[in-house]
């Protein structure tokens, strides 16, 4: 039954009520439908076609300070029952005999966000036509690759329809479109190997495979597979990077975004915690964190916790501005809701979490960055990154090319940039002006969640380069 | 609304009953499905406070159908009800028209046979409340133990009890029961004027109250204080001493080297002419077993209910055997090996490693000394303690890699903290430079490993 339906209603507004009469100070519901279809090709054949569907809820408790989640695939009456009464049970909480509902209003008028995306799923490529989609690229890939060993195409759907209640009256539902095709190549030719991967995403577009231009990502990347099977190892040690953009702005969600989550201000792990209103970057740098923008990959209608994400300026001319929040960081730190409670299914609770984040454009061009580095490497293709628990960083460089006076010159690669936050975001001390953005995933607290990185081209003054 | 599954009692011949039933009527004669259910509960503390207390009902389940042409489809779904099980069916008949002609996984013909006995006791549930309470306690211990040490931030105390299940039209039905228990320690160090500074550590047990909550403590604590006094590092080529945790990820991390799904879709660096080769010194034997005693949680089957078994993948430096799935092995004219998933193509993953010296082997013997080398020359020796980053850093169909990571500078017998650097090499080169091992064989997580010196591995610091 979909979850527009006034019978979830009926079953989740008592569920609400006990939980208030029972002490809690407020009560969230996260229920969610989920139909996935994965598609793998290789070489010129399926491989494997994974279809899954499912069901789950998420039923969040919180009293003072503390919060009690409990997940469950039984989302009958019963069902849901037993998880407010484990959730409750772990605050010390239990429901009185008869619920009483003087402590909740009712939910308010259900803010529906799907209503007009009924026919999404229906909507989107069937399997022939994915798998058509699909066989076209990996058969650019030959037609365009040299010395390829391993040809590669996967796409990925995933239909998410989901209601969040709680007892402040919160009603909202939305249904979220997520699809992904990825491309990758294994090139060998005696010792030398080179490996590399693409991957394109958009959300609430049916239409997106269709409209994907697989050819020029081929192209694409068996122009740069060709480039990088007889690069050399780079040299390791500090020197001036220019980041390209797109994928570039890794960096920045790594190095300073993960630090300016609500989650790390709880934890005691980010070194920004006390800096609003403080510099902690270039004056070059403004940064941003938004679910906003038309078909980006971190863009939603409304958060998982039912609230419509908002445009932050997280870092102005480099000066610290603000955090990005959900409901228990709120709770938990003051800094306001941003729209940012995310979870990758019902079995995480939500948390903070980036959206589409970027570094915005800046005055120069691309090539004046480039002309401003005596002695450095050009990092045009990132791969993925991680952040520690000090805030240090680090991540990795799938096609780099060395800078010698000024001039982009010879490939290199196995390079792996490491620094910490604090250091490295004053040292961004050039942003160009062709801010583009790009699709990845994001590990974290609440799971992996769908986000866009972005940047337009960067220069930093010197980081440290991992290598041979 | 009704997903209908009754988790608690779910009983793997009513199932197959039931599927039996389910696929008869939509005309579907071949199929297997696995089926897991699990239920949990943790803890997560903060200077003294609970931060999250979270608990869980999973289901899920993998049913994979094979069509009249012989094409196999497949659909997961997490409603175990009657009619999510039906739709699954529909789903995976529907698929199968879109089956790999040229490989279609069968059965495993010791999807039969008899399973390993394992000791896994079944531990009774401690309850949340009580989690919580010996979670704070251990947070507070952790804290006493050193002035520095400002908080655990990464941290967490959590029981499962889970059921699998396999089951297929020829009558294999396979399932498992497990009780498993974990906790975890990572606290952050921060001194005036100083970078702070992180490390922890991890326990496994089959129930809670069998956790080594004191052993994790202490090695959280002294992981953390031996980071205290850093100092940058000269970039160059060292000597590296990597910790049983950090030779396991990285042989983990280059699995692939040993998987026949990887070496028949050419991404592996090994080949099928690879097996009886030299792939490493002549005193460095790997094998998988998932059996070890240790290995907590221990699955006596796979996802296509082969019984696991210890299997030799490195013998005297040379590569001795891949993991197989049914489909790999029938490639390879052997016996499926007890690693596989569940899938239209079916995956092939390591179990638990044993990383050691072969055997009667002359070389590689656990006497190496880390600080009477320490004096031999300026350039000392990098101890790895652990490696991160793994996803980003390794490029395992190349056999590269570059990865930061936490350890400390041995030099003239004293050893100090590395602020920040990375390590990169082949792995093929370091296999073929093992130096030896040091010590004994240590218990972790993922494998049993001694301290394993490597030859000449380069290091970035400072400049």
């Amino acid at each position: 039954m979909a979850f527009e339906s006034e019978a979830w209603s009926k079953l989740l507004e008592p569920l609400l009520a006990a939980g208030r009469a029972a002490g809690a100070d407020l009560v969230e519901v996260f229920l969610e439908h989920v139909d996935h279809l994965s598609i793998l090709a290789e070489q010129d054949i399926i491989t494997s076609v994974s279809p899954a569907f499912g069901m789950g809820a998420g039923l969040r408790v919180f009293r003072g300070n503390r919060d009690g989640f409990v997940s469950t695939n039984d989302l009958s009456e019963a069902g849901l029952a037993a998880a407010l009464d484990q959730a409750l049970a772990m605050l010390g909480l239990q429901r009185p005999s008869s619920a009483g509902s003087a402590q909740f209003g009712g939910l308010q008028r259900l803010r529906d966000y799907g209503a007009t995306k009924q026919q999404w799923l229906q909507s989107c490529p069937n399997l022939t036509e994915a798998s058509g989609h699909l066989l076209a690229a990996t058969n650019q890939l030959q037609r365009h690759g040299s010395h390829l060993q391993s040809r590669r195409g996967s796409y990925a759907r995933n239909w998410q329809e989901v209601l969040v209640v709680a007892s402040d009256g919160t009603h909202a539902r939305d249904i979220r479109l997520h699809q992904t095709v990825g491309l990758s190549v294994l090139a060998s030719d005696a010792d030398h190997r080179a490996s590399l991967s693409r991957r394109y995403g958009s959300t609430d577009n049916p239409d997106d495979l269709r409209h994907w231009d697989g050819e020029a990502s081929a192209t694409d990347l068996c122009s740069s597979a060709a480039t990088m099977l007889y690069a050399d190892y780079v040299q390791a040690g500090q020197f001036p990077v220019v980041l390209a953009n797109r994928f570039g702005g890794v960096i920045f969600h790594e190095a300073c975004g993960h630090l300016l989550e609500t989650t790390q201000v709880e934890r005691g792990t980010t070194p920004f915690a006390k800096k609003v209103g403080e510099l902690i970057a270039h004056p070059a740098v403004t940064a941003l964190d938004e679910g906003l923008s038309s078909g980006a990959f971190g863009s939603l209608a409304m958060d998982d916790e039912g609230m419509e994400p908002q445009r932050s300026v997280l870092i102005e001319n480099g000066v610290l501005q603000r955090f990005l929040s959900d409901r228990a960081g709120e709770l938990r730190t003051g800094h306001p809701r941003t729209g940012s409670g995310r979870r990758q299914s019902h079995a995480f609770a939500a948390a903070s979490r980036m959206r589409n984040t970027f570094i915005a454009a800046g005055p120069h061009t691309p090539a004046e960055l480039i002309a401003s580095v005596d002695q450095g490497l050009y990092c045009k293709s990132m791969g993925g990154g991680s952040v520690g628990p000090t805030g240090q960083f680090n991540f990795a460089v799938e096609e780099a090319y060395l800078i010698e006076a000024g001039q982009i010159t010879k490939p290199v690669k196995g390079a792996t940039l490491i620094g910490e936050a604090k250091e490295v975001m004053p040292r961004i001390s050039m942003c160009a002006n062709d801010l583009e953005l790009a699709a990845g995933f994001c590990g974290s607290v609440s799971g992996s969640v769908n986000v866009t990185v972005g940047q337009p081209h960067i220069k930093v003054d010197t980081i440290t380069v991992g290598g041979r | 609304m009704d997903s209908g599954s009754d988790q608690s009692s779910l009983d793997a011949a009513r199932l197959g009953d039931k599927l039996a039933q389910l696929a008869n009527q939509a005309g579907i004669r071949q199929w297997d499905i696995g089926v897991g259910c699990s239920t949990d509960s943790s803890v997560q503390v903060d200077r003294g406070e609970a931060k999250q207390l979270k608990g869980a009902q999973r289901s899920s389940s993998t049913v994979r159908v094979w069509n009249d042409a012989n094409l196999i489809g497949i659909t997961s779904t997490t409603d175990l009800s009657e009619a999510g099980l039906a739709r699954a069916l529909e789903g995976a008949k529907a698929a199968s028209a879109f089956g790999n002609p040229q490989e279609t996984p069968n059965f495993s013909p010791l999807a039969t046979a008899p399973l390993p006995i394992l000791e896994q006791p079944l531990c009774p549930s401690l309850g949340i409340l009580n989690l919580l309470s010996t979670l704070k306690q251990a947070e507070a211990e952790l804290l006493a133990r050193h002035s520095a040490l400002s908080s655990v931030p990464y941290n967490g105390l959590a029981e499962r009890r889970s059921k699998r299940i396999y089951l297929n039209s020829e009558g294999a039905c396979r399932q498992q029961q497990l009780t498993t228990a974990s906790v975890y320690l990572y606290a952050l160090a921060e001194q005036p004027g100083r970078k702070p500074r992180s490390s922890g550590a991890v326990r496994l047990a089959y129930g809670a109250a069998d956790l080594d909550l004191a052993g994790c403590i202490n090695e959280a604590a002294e992981r953390t204080i031996a980071h205290l006094d850093y100092g940058p590092i000269p970039t160059g080529r060292y000597t590296c001493v990597f910790s049983p945790e950090a030779f396991l990820d990285l042989i983990g991390a280059f699995s692939s080297l040993f998987n026949a799904r990887a070496v028949l879709d050419g991404v592996s660096l090994s080949s099928r002419e690879s097996l009886g080769q030299q792939l490493a010194v002549p005193f460095l034997s790997i094998y998988d077993n998932g059996l070890h005693p240790a290995n907590i949680g221990a699955s006596s089957f796979d996802g296509e209910g082969t019984p696991t078994r210890r299997l030799s993948l490195v013998e005297g430096g040379m590569l001795s055997h891949f993991l197989h799935s049914e489909a790999t092995a029938r490639a390879f004219g052997v016996e499926p090996t007890g690693h596989a998933g569940m899938g239209a193509k079916v995956s092939v993953g390591a179990n638990w490693f044993e990383v050691g010296p072969t055997p009667g082997s002359d070389g590689g013997a656990s006497g190496l000394d880390r600080l009477a080398a320490s004096h031999n020359g300026d350039q000392g020796l990098v101890l790895i303690d652990s490696l991160s980053a793994l996803h980003a850093g390794v490029k395992a169909s190349q056999g590269s890699f570059s990865l930061p990571f936490d350890g400390w500078w041995i030099r003239h017998g004293e050893q100090r903290s590395i602020e920040a650097a990375t390590v990169a090499g082949d792995i093929r080169t370091v296999l073929q430079t093992l130096l030896g091992f040091e010590g004994q064989a240590k218990v972790t997580p993922d494998g049993l490993c001694p301290w394993v010196w490597v030859e000449g591995l380069a290091v970035t610091g400072e400049a």
